[in-house]
């Protein structure tokens, strides 16, 4: 269920990587947590992220939520229709509602992060847990 | 929610829930060193009368029957009694919200009403449920603004009240806060000059205050593209929000805040009063305090939620938009009684009167000779006069008559010797005004008289 060409966080963001652009959003997992999202804020198109530091918030109906950046980097693109839109990442979280771009400053962060059945598993321990 | 003092018969039931045969048991495990030994150093207890008494007396010394010309962001107005038989109902009558929010759509209600008429007052789009009061409400503003701007300079004008700018002075000093201060002018309005100069690149915010500290109401269309212009927001603070019953909205404000306590909260040693906060609807979410919205059940039926709530402290911790999770309830609500009972046209007639008040005021003082009106700006119900002796010997001689003379401006502005911050408002009388205006004269031609004796002396000295 979870897209094998991903990577995931601990926190549970995916990342998408072409070349030197990585995609990056919410799991499914994580928008079931949350429930309905209400607002989404995100930096801006030319701030730096920092790999594993906060780069925006997601709030929920329920609680307001860090958002943690697997990878270091320029954002080169926000996705726009979060803006009025914040509910398609309940709907779509691996598609539609990705949330930004970031041009990656080192690739080598990426190969701390967990593939699509690593991350399967860690969610199936932390539900158990 | 109502106050209940425990019984003996609770108390007995607590200990028995605990295991204790008495509370110095319960409290035993608390180390003797921290424990208070013998009982506070408190006067015994009264009688009722006696009680009554002591009140009475009291009350005999804070002024009641003297006419106040005081104003200086804290106003005397006729509070209808109907303000306070409303806000002592015992559904009301309480300074919290209960927990679970909800369950009191009544309160809700009077916020949702008071949101719905700060911005009709202020030509804003939202309003949060009340703050503490105006200085903090305005210092609440300005770390708003950094937020939203995310940078960290205020330009904040010398009109602006002396004390809220303390306030804002001690709150953002922790926040890399860093205050640039905008001169005033003859007209006792800013100086649009000097607010250029006093913005940069890291302004987060501009604040001014109209009716400002000397009562002048400042140009607000001009101050606001001057601010927008650098990227920063413009801050408008309202201390007497009567006057916006006559005055345009400052709506091209991002924020507007301020002090509520002229809507039917009594001036009482200074507190409690009430803040409001109202701003753009895009700035919503970094807005503090409570806000109360309106929405339907799952019957359809309209009803009052607590909103935004997920921002706020008790759920976000120290990532909150700020510490304030609270509201001047009571108060605000005094505030929605009394604007629905004047209503649009009564506060209309109210703020006519204020202002005719004023000016015939103005009019008469200036008429004495040696008075004059330092500032050519156009005032509400307060302005500044300059007085042919000093301020506070025509402070003295008017209190010497029962009358508050107003606010001697030397305290806060070193270099405004012998100026007097006056108000009028609907409560001081034409015979009253008439009354101060003839004291004044009296104190300037005595003084005029012992300065003439003294060059008498002089000359006779020297010859």
């Amino acid at each position: 269920m979870y897209p094998q060409e991903f990577l995931y966080t601990k926190e549970h963001e995916w990342i998408r990587v072409d070349e030197e652009i990585g995609t990056i959003g919410i799991t499914d997992h994580a928008q079931k947590e949350l429930g309905d999202i209400v607002y989404v804020e995100l930096p801006k198109p030319g701030e730096h992220v920092t790999a594993a530091e906060s780069f925006g918030t997601v709030e929920s109906v329920k609680a307001v939520s860090e958002l943690y950046s697997p990878v270091s980097g320029e954002v080169t693109a926000v996705n726009a229709r979060l803006q009025n839109n914040p509910e398609i990442v309940n709907t779509d979280p691996h598609g539609e509602a990705w949330l930004i771009q970031v041009h990656l400053s080192d690739r080598s962060e990426i190969d701390s992060l967990m593939t699509a059945d690593e991350y399967d598993t860690y969610v199936q321990k932390e539900k158990s847990a | 929610m109502r106050y209940l003092p425990n019984s003996d018969l609770d108390r007995a039931a607590m200990l028995e829930a605990t295991g204790r045969s008495n509370i110095e048991e319960l409290f035993g495990q608390i180390p003797s060193e921290l424990r208070l030994k013998g009982r506070l150093d408190l006067p015994g207890p009264l009688s009722e009368p006696a009680i009554l008494d002591f009140f009475r007396q009291a009350a005999s010394r804070s002024g009641r029957d003297y006419v106040s010309l005081l104003g200086a962001g804290a106003y005397r107005h006729h509070i209808p009694a109907a303000v306070d038989a409303l806000l002592s109902r015992g559904e009301f009558f309480t300074a919290y919200t209960p927990y679970q929010a909800e369950i009191a759509q009544g309160t809700l209600q009077a916020m949702f009403e008071f949101q719905t008429m700060m911005t009709q007052l202020t030509g804003m789009e939202v309003s949060n449920a009340s703050l503490y009061d105006g200085s903090t409400a305005t210092t609440e503003a300005v770390l708003m603004a950094m937020r939203v701007t995310r940078r960290s300079h205020v330009a904040l004008a010398r009109t602006l009240h002396p004390e809220y700018r303390q306030v804002i002075e001690t709150f953002t000093k922790n926040h890399g806060g860093k205050l640039r201060e905008i001169p005033c002018l003859d007209s006792g309005q800013i100086d649009l000059a000097g607010l250029k100069s006093a913005l940069s690149a890291e302004t987060a915010a501009v604040v001014i205050q109209s009716p400002n500290f000397f009562g002048t109401l400042e140009r607000i269309g001009k101050a606001a593209e001057m601010a927008h212009q650098a990227g920063a927001l413009l801050v408008v603070t309202i201390t007497e929000p009567l006057s916006l019953a006559l005055v345009k909205p400052p709506c091209e404000a991002d924020i507007v805040a301020g002090e509520a306590q002229s809507f039917g909260v009594p001036v009482a040693f200074g507190g409690p009063y009430v803040g409001f906060l109202t701003a753009k609807e895009k700035f919503v979410r970094q807005m503090p305090g409570r806000l109360v919205g309106q929405t339907v059940d799952t019957e359809g039926r309209r009803g009052f939620v607590l909103t935004l709530a997920t921002r706020e402290q008790h759920i976000r911790r120290e990532k909150a938009t700020s510490n304030i999770c609270t509201n001047q309830s009571l108060c605000a609500l005094a505030v929605t009684i009394y604007l629905s009972l004047f209503g649009k046209t009564g506060l209309k007639k109210l703020g006519e009167q204020n202002l005719a008040k004023a000016r015939y005021a103005a009019g008469q003082l200036a008429a004495v000779p040696g008075v004059t009106l330092p500032f050519s700006g156009p005032y509400f119900n307060e302005f500044v006069i300059r007085t042919p002796a000093a301020a506070s010997e025509v402070l003295a001689e008017l209190l010497k008559e029962k009358i508050i003379g107003g606010l001697n401006l030397e305290r806060f502005y070193p270099e405004m010797k012998n100026h007097l911050l006056v108000c009028v408002t609907e409560t001081v009388s034409r015979e009253a005004i008439d009354r101060a205006a003839g004291i004044l004269k009296r104190v300037a031609s005595s003084n005029r008289q012992d300065h003439a004796t003294r060059v008498n002396r002089e000359a006779a000295l020297s010859s």
